[in-house]
């Protein structure tokens, strides 16, 4: 009986994560269809693991799987230029432009275009603190860095986000 | 030139992330240092774009369905007890827990779609307010003035306190339904955000806060002495959380 039982715990700890498991999927792999898979992946890996829950915060813990997943993915499909590190100030952003989609107006997918124009590593900070409002000790243990570092990971995650948006920003500039 | 703070612990006090005794002394780096003033308000407007766009993704109920069918479907482990009196009262024993989990399951489901349902409801009375000329029925900075407002209008006296001193500063009050009762809303602002804080009457004895969060704004509720708080804002967690303690000591 300890499978149903586990069952009925992981559905009503975990499950109740699964929007913000879908949303973190979805903006590291830029794809909806993607997330779904990547999602589902990672919810049955959880609920292969979840007896090894030891308790404590059940967000940081599937969000963990679900972004190991979603890098898996990542690799499994070559889309290893996407996170090299050194790489993100060459991205050019692609067409259309910003300022196109800022004279339209459209604040939405001016916005999405800029986040998903950074490198993986910058998004998902920017997806946990901004979209899913984890904390700092959240966000290390989801993407496994000490907490010292979020802060500036972080800071350097939003610049580049400001820079995307308003590419001529003094603001932003001055600090590269 | 720019100030090397801008860089970093900038966005630690940002996100309320410092200990009291660095945010003080960020507070006070604030008052003289222009650029790290201009790159606060640099990212309180990117923070607030961010929430305006409406950029979290849901998941599909097609999507959930599926997920919840995956765990259905996990193979169980079958255990096949010796024949006999053992074997019967093992079936029996397997029924009875069988209905006691499928009780839990249907009762837990219960219990979370009532908080979330509250949990919306809570959340457009904060949207709602947020609409021009909703937010304060008596729009005052004194707790001397909000207070007396009250009186009369409910069947109980819900505590009126400024925390300016603390960074949450008093804009007045209203009154509002949630839930279909008629509650105090107190409306704090917090740097660039409003938070609400409901207040309603209740017999249920005293609760150690518990928060939550939907299309990423935050909630904390808690009740204490007869009264129950549910406080809502687009803050950082971490400041309504301190913002309980306020109501609470």
């Amino acid at each position: 009986m300890q499978d149903s039982q586990d069952q009925v715990r992981f559905e009503m700890l975990v499950l109740p994560h699964l929007d913000a498991a879908y949303n973190l999927a979805r903006w590291i792999l830029r794809s909806g269809p993607d997330a779904e898979d990547v999602a589902q992946e990672a919810m049955l890996r959880s609920y292969r693991f979840f007896h090894s829950f030891q308790g404590g915060d059940v967000r940081a813990w599937l969000l963990q799987i679900v972004r190991n997943t979603c890098y898996t993915h990542l690799e499994k499909n070559r889309r290893m230029k996407d996170m090299t590190e050194f790489d993100e100030e060459l991205h050019g952003p692609p067409s259309p432009t910003p300022e196109a989609l800022a004279i339209a107006g459209d604040d939405r997918a001016r916005l999405t275009h800029a986040l998903e124009s950074l490198s993986p590593r910058y998004r998902e900070v920017i997806v946990l603190r901004e979209l899913e409002g984890c904390s700092y000790k959240e966000i290390a243990t989801v993407i496994s860095i000490p907490v010292g570092t979020v802060m500036s990971t972080l800071s350097r995650a939003r610049r580049q986000l400001q820079l995307a948006l308003n590419p001529s920003c003094e603001e932003a500039n001055r600090e590269l | 030139m720019s100030c090397d703070r801008v860089g970093i612990s900038l966005h630690g006090y940002f996100d309320e992330e410092l200990d009291a005794i660095d945010a003080s002394e960020f507070e006070r780096h604030l008052e003289r240092c222009t650029d790290c003033v201009s790159a606060l308000e640099a990212l309180e407007s990117l923070s607030s774009s961010i929430n305006a766009a409406r950029l979290y993704e849901k998941a599909t109920p097609a999507f959930r369905k599926k997920i919840l069918a995956d765990i259905g479907s996990a193979p169980p482990v079958a255990v096949f007890p010796p024949r006999g009196v053992w074997h019967w009262l093992a079936v029996a024993a397997a029924l009875i827990l069988l209905a006691y989990n499928g009780w839990r399951v249907v009762s837990s489901n219960r219990t979370s779609d009532y908080e979330s349902a509250f949990a919306s409801e809570i959340l457009d009375a904060h949207l709602r307010s947020l609409q021009p000329g909703h937010l304060t029925d008596v729009v005052s900075t004194d707790q001397h003035t909000v207070k007396p407002w009250f009186d009369g209008k409910l069947d109980f006296s819900p505590p009126v306190k400024d925390f300016v001193d603390q960074g949450f500063s008093l804009q007045g009050g209203r009154i509002d339904i949630v839930h279909g009762r008629t509650v105090a809303a107190l409306v704090y602002g917090r740097r660039k955000h409003f938070v609400n804080v409901f207040i309603w009457a209740t017999d249920e004895k005293d609760a150690a806060p518990c928060s939550g969060s939907q299309r990423s704004y935050q909630w904390i509720e808690w009740r204490k002495g007869g009264m129950e708080f549910c406080a809502v804002s687009d803050a950082a967690p971490s400041a309504l959380e301190q913002l309980q303690r306020l109501f609470t000591d």
